[in-house]
């Protein structure tokens, strides 16, 4: 997880100021290969369009729309069920990190849940809900509550407690107390946690859009398929790549916006 | 003049200290700017943890504006008498009252860790001094004036991470001060700075005292500490008092002056005999 990455690096080691433009050459030069290699008949177009292939193919499913209906459709799904089970998760998290009662009495039952795979419970999702939207909403959010609930119960539950003694001893309420000490001080391992489950979400609707739906980037790629157009297939599986590469910047954006205190994130 | 009393009956004593009345407040706008110091009295103080009988009987009485140190061997009690005194623990027996009626702001602590949010640059660490405060639109300005006393006003508005380890101490100090507190106390606030660091802290510490008056305890591993800085050393063994030492040396002091050499070896003797008789 990149978060620990950032997190652990030594003080004084920095790539130079490209970097912005560093990490794209390993992409860009595979891609170059990849078309190399297709053009010279040494991948066979059968196993692996070329590149331009594919993007021909982004381009007439664009102009026809439904490349962009079904990013919207996938994409409304991640975000909502991000939401949906996120923000469970994070009310669980707070709980159970705050009060004890809290704790005694949910979290038993949210370990032994969380030790059942939640793609394995597609099947009774399906029988559920069907193919209809709420089954992959509720997948998706099952599968993104677990990260944010285990990781704000360890961020409140690990902030320095001679912080929260320092708190009181100037007089702090628990609500300022909390606003001033405790959230701030959760804040990275939130952060960890929303890292994680954005990995978790994407993987979740993949595999559901593959499985049961009648739209999206993962019905789109399995109705490709069918048909045998191996550009979309692929196609489908780089938009998925972009799109998790998107969430990941969006929340590093926001990480470094908020934990610009933290030794890690500072500017040197 | 009322006394506030504080024995083993009240249930959290900080909590009922942030809730005084609020015609407390108007007393405390109206005190003269330069703050007067609290007397302290201790009486019959026991605690204990669990079995381990901790602090065994202690019979204190501290003149307002007195500078005391208290010494002992590691594990002794000085942290807890500390604490009691603050009202960060729950005394078993005994009482430990003030001159005066005390608020929350009133009485201090420092710690040997500065004890900084990371999260809040310089100057909004020394805000949460304030206490109930805070809010207040003088807030700022005050806190600024904290960060003047101790040289530290040109890192407002930096982050805690960003400081050494004596300037974290010195942002604590200013914490400290922002309330204008009649007792401050501290734990061993110098122990982990260098030696250089720690003398420019000690005349930092002893000149705040001077200028504002409150009475000061401090814990100290250090003896020499002790004497340099102290108008009196106390030396806690077996859960009491064993020596209460008056250091007659008239201020500015010289470091390791011959007087303060001998109290200083006078006390260290006494702190080691008792490891001779083991
Ligand atoms: N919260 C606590 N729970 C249980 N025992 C405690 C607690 N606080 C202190 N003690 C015990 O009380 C005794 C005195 O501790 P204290 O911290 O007051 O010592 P000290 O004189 O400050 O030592 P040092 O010089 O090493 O800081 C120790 O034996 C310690 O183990
Ligand atoms: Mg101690």
């Amino acid at each position: 997880m990149s978060l620990i990455d950032s997190v652990s690096l030594p003080r004084n080691f920095r790539l130079p100021r490209v970097d912005g433009l560093v990490q794209w050459i390993v992409p860009l030069g595979i891609i170059a290969i990849w078309q190399v290699a297709s053009i010279t008949g040494f991948v066979p177009a059968r196993v692996l369009p070329a590149p331009s292939d594919v993007a021909l193919a982004g381009w007439k499913l664009l102009l026809s729309g439904e490349l962009v209906r079904n990013i919207w459709v996938s994409f409304w799904r991640a975000s909502i069920g991000f939401l949906i089970g996120g923000s469970i998760g994070f009310a669980f998290g707070l709980a159970n990190g705050l009060s004890q009662l809290s704790a005694k009495l949910t979290d038993t039952t949210l370990q032994m849940v969380r030790n059942v795979p939640h793609l394995a419970l597609i099947p009774l999702v399906i029988l559920w809900f069907g193919i209809d939207e709420s089954a992959k909403l509720f997948l998706v959010a099952l599968g993104v509550f677990f990260p944010i609930y285990l990781n704000t119960l360890h961020g409140i539950r690990t902030v320095d407690p001679q912080l929260i003694e320092m708190g009181r001893i100037y007089g702090m309420r628990d609500g300022e107390l909390f606003r001033r000490v405790i959230f701030p001080g959760a804040l990275p391992s939130i952060f960890v946690g929303i890292r994680f489950a954005l990995g978790i979400m994407w993987l979740t609707l993949i595999v559901a859009e593959t499985i049961a739906a009648s739209s999206g980037l993962g019905y789109m790629a399995m109705q490709a398929r069918e048909f045998m157009l191996i550009d979309v297939v692929v196609l489908s599986i780089l938009i998925y790549a972009l799109l998790g590469k998107i969430a990941d910047s969006a929340s590093r954006v926001l990480e470094r916006a908020t934990l610009s205190w933290h030794p890690a994130f500072q500017k040197r | 003049m009322q006394t506030a009393l504080r024995t083993s009956v009240p249930e959290t004593e900080l909590a009922s200290r942030a809730n005084s009345a609020p015609h407390a407040r108007v007393a405390r706008e109206e005190r003269p700017l330069h703050v007067s110091g609290l007397s302290l009295n201790i009486r019959g103080l026991r605690k204990s943890f669990g079995d381990n009988e901790v602090l065994r009987g202690i019979d204190l009485h501290i003149p307002a504006g007195q500078f005391v140190a208290i010494v002992g061997k590691s594990g002794c009690g000085k942290s807890t008498l500390l604490r009691l005194i603050a009202g960060l623990e729950k005394i078993d027996a005994g009482s430990i009252s003030f001159g005066d009626e005390v608020q929350a702001e009133d009485i201090r602590v420092m710690f040997q860790e500065p004890r900084l949010l990371p999260w809040a640059r310089v100057l909004s660490n020394v805000e949460v001094g304030l206490g109930r405060d805070r809010a207040s639109d003088d807030a700022q300005l005050r806190a600024e004036k904290a960060l003047t006393e101790v040289g530290l006003v040109n890192k407002r508005d930096q982050w805690p991470s960003v400081l050494s380890g004596g300037q974290k101490q010195r942002v604590a100090l200013a914490r400290a001060l922002v309330s204008r507190p009649r007792v401050l106390a501290f734990d061993e606030p110098l122990g982990a700075l260098d030696a250089l660091t720690r003398i420019s802290m000690q005349r930092l510490l002893e000149r705040v005292w001077r200028d504002q008056g409150f009475t000061a305890i401090l814990v100290t591993h250090d003896v020499s500490e002790a004497v340099t800085l102290a108008d009196r050393v106390l030396v806690i063994e077996d859960g009491r008092i064993a020596q209460d030492v008056t250091v007659n040396v008239p201020r500015p002091r010289e470091r390791r002056s011959v007087d303060l050499a001998d109290l200083e070896g006078s006390i260290l003797r006494a702190l080691l005999s008792g490891d001779e008789r083991i």
